[in-house]
């Protein structure tokens, strides 16, 4: 390995580190931990839900968190922290109260994406995986987000932030900064991270017919058929067998 | 009969008021197919009609979707479960997500008729997590189907019981693989199961399973509406029907283009405005980064299961991310590369050690610090790496890799000496969208 001074597999192991901070679970969101099991065949199906609704209290998966959703489906802590430390929304450090993620993926990279993420460091004050001393922001670098058509996405609290430019995302900051209301291109208004884990956990927060059907790129072809006429084919007549409706 | 270039049909409602709503989706004859499959089909029937239809399946293996349903073992006592996938996280692909934003009660009733066809009484809505608005969506359409009997028990008024779960993922690309994806829906870590036992036999709980991508499932009602010799009016001999394709990069108007199968990326180009001005075709994915880059020598490919596969890639989720002559492959290859490594599962041990060990060598020749042998020696890990996982992730990355070199092999060499963002500017392939210059849909429409 000398030489080429490739780096440890290890490198980034401090990312799994346990939380110690105490949760604030009460007993009502048990009771919705258990409702959440109901709706499964098999309880453990469970688990990815139950423990968006962890992070929806508590900001991050606690340890004490990991220790409830042990217990209520029967399994170990270990079994749980396997599930936690797995999938990269689960988070072992507080998230703020907006979450921030920039698409670095290769199109999204080149279109800018990468100035995007530079810039989002410099304006917040902070690197990938951290959060702001306020609680206020949390960054993080995203994997393809599905949207490469709106290329560079930001996402806010898994909101879409389609076609980012350095002016919309610095007055994306300063209105968050302000508490004015921000609202997502193709979604709904922002609300925070905390509430967009409970809709993912199950319990819908009322705003699904909030944004339009669909904007933008999404329309880019369909624009071009209703201008040209263009149409899916008409059904194929076959004999009539009864007369049906028409 | 000639059919025209795009032919809007699971499309042709995203520009309506208020689109995902029942009472919008039943105004423009939604349920009426679910309906037709419950009280006028049987099982066998709508699979017929599937098959004969010659639906393949859209989320990138394009296996034939009726078929997929015969496969279900009806004498296995067990229960049957139908799993959707909408965790479309491949890189370039983004038509499941405005799809199910917009007209969500076309997947439910997908569902209803594909159930119905197995005989499922009990069915997911897998998304991913990163998409909220979506989950809402869903949600929405779900609760609004309980609400008027067409899910739940006795569904339409008849003796049929239905249940859908919308759940989340948590992020995780490779939940996107049917095993992984089911391991995931079992509350475990996503990893990718040894087949056999395939999901139809064993699948979620172990139970004959069907797992459809999202566009497959919505695209059964108007295959049930229609007939299958409608939906064979569209596309090749081989690859009927229509589908969404998804341009995006370096273009004047990315965005999703509903056209029958076989249309070229020629053709495409056309329609989403060409390359920006000044600028030229480098090369481009044709069904998301695990397909084996094409470039200019192809645009005049059909874009269909063979057309693809004869030039050497995959049809894929038809995700057509296009660069242009700015663009740095070793750049590009180097940030797909680590984003199969970040998504790798860890489980088998070509694929995690693969990626690693490939991104340190990728990230030398970005930076101009490659050594002599370095090609080869990307070569030589793919070759050790193919074909040796549970599952094909680590095939997309040798695909991605392997045919980057292929086309571009002198910009790999050229990383024992010099930077990639030497040789191209990292700045000159930024293109904002608000810096784009602005071309209307008339201007499309008259060229």
């Amino acid at each position: 390995m000398s030489g080429h001074g490739f780096a440890s597999h290890y490198d980034d192991a401090q990312a799994i580190d346990s939380i110690r901070k105490p949760t604030a679970i009460t007993e009502t969101t048990i009771a919705e931990m258990r409702e959440i099991m109901a709706r499964y065949p098999e309880p453990r199906s469970a688990l990815l839900p139950m423990l968006h609704l962890a992070q929806s209290i508590d900001g991050c998966v606690t340890d004490g968190a990991v220790k409830i959703c042990a217990d209520l489906l029967g399994i170990s802590e270990a079994q749980v922290n396997g599930v936690a430390t797995f999938y990269t929304m689960y988070k072992r450090r507080e998230a703020g109260e907006h979450h921030i993620g920039v698409c670095t993926t290769s199109l999204c990279a080149v279109m800018g994406g990468d100035a995007l993420i530079d810039q989002m460091k410099e304006k917040l004050g902070i690197d990938e995986g951290e959060t702001t001393a306020d609680g206020k922001f949390s960054l993080e670098r995203l994997e393809c987000n599905a949207a490469c058509d709106f290329a560079p996405v930001m996402m806010v609290n898994w909101e879409f932030m389609d076609q980012m430019t350095p002016e919309k995302a610095d007055k994306l900051i300063d209105a968050l900064v302000a508490g004015q209301e921000v609202r997502a291109t193709r979604g709904a208004t922002i609300t925070s991270f905390k509430q967009a884990e409970r809709v993912l956990a199950g319990f819908p927060d009322g705003r699904a017919d909030e944004g339009p059907s669909a904007a933008g790129a999404s329309l880019a072809g369909l624009e071009i058929a209703r201008q040209r006429g263009w149409k899916a084919p008409e059904v194929p007549q076959t004999p009539a067998i009864e007369g049906e409706e028409q | 009969m000639s059919v025209d270039t795009l032919t809007p049909n699971l499309s042709d409602n995203w520009d309506q008021f208020e689109s995902w709503k029942l009472a919008n989706y039943e105004a423009r004859g939604g349920y009426k197919a679910a309906r037709k499959a419950l009280f006028e089909m049987t099982s066998a029937e709508i699979i017929d009609v599937v098959k004969e239809s010659g639906l393949r399946g859209r989320g990138g293996a394009g296996f034939p979707t009726g078929m997929k349903w015969s496969f279900i073992p009806q004498d296995n006592p067990k229960p049957k479960y139908l799993v959707v996938n909408c965790d479309e996280s491949e890189p370039g692909t983004c038509k499941d997500v405005p799809m199910l934003m917009a007209t969500p009660h076309t997947l439910v009733e997908g569902i209803i008729i594909a159930c119905k066809a197995v005989n499922s009484h009990q069915a997911f809505i897998y998304v991913r997590g990163e998409v909220l608005h979506v989950i809402r969506r869903l949600q929405k359409a779900v609760a609004d189907a309980y609400q008027a009997g067409y899910l739940g028990k006795g569904i339409f008024g008849s003796d049929y019981d239905l249940d859908i779960v919308v759940h989340s993922g948590a992020g995780a690309y490779i939940c996107g693989e049917e095993t992984a994806l089911l391991d995931s829906l079992e509350g475990r870590r996503g990893q990718p199961r040894l087949r056999p036992p395939f999901p139809a036999v064993a699948g979620l709980y172990a139970s004959p399973t069907v797992v459809n991508n999202a566009e497959s499932i919505s695209s059964v009602p108007a295959i049930i509406n229609n007939g299958a010799a409608w939906y064979k009016l569209m596309g090749t001999e081989k690859s009927s029907g229509a589908t969404i394709y998804s341009v995006s990069g370096h273009v004047m108007r990315p965005g999703q283009y509903e056209a029958p199968l076989g249309i070229t990326y020629r053709e495409l180009l056309d329609l989403a405005g060409g390359i920006r001005p000044g600028h030229r075709l480098k090369f481009f994915t044709p069904g998301g980064s695990s397909t084996p880059i094409l470039t200019d020598q192809h645009l005049d490919v059909a874009l269909d299961y063979e057309g693809v596969a004869a030039a050497g890639s995959i049809l894929g989720t038809k995700a057509l991310q296009t660069y242009d002559e700015t663009v740095s492959v070793v750049r590009t290859t180097l940030r797909y590369t680590e984003f199969y490594k970040h998504e790798s599962c860890g489980k088998c041990t070509p694929c995690r050690e693969g990626s690693w060990w490939l991104v340190q060598t990728l990230r030398n020749l970005e930076a101009g610090k490659g050594r002599e042998g370095d090609v080869d020696k990307l070569l030589d890990v793919c070759d050790n790496v193919s074909m040796k996982s549970f599952c094909t992730l680590a095939d997309g990355f040798v695909a991605c890799i392997t045919s980057a070199i292929k086309h571009f092999r002198e910009e790999f060499e050229a990383g024992y000496h010099t930077p990639a963002w030497e040789l191209f500017p990292y700045e000159k392939s930024v293109y904002f969208p608000d810096h784009r210059e602005k071309i209307t849909v008339s201007e499309v429409a008259d060229q």
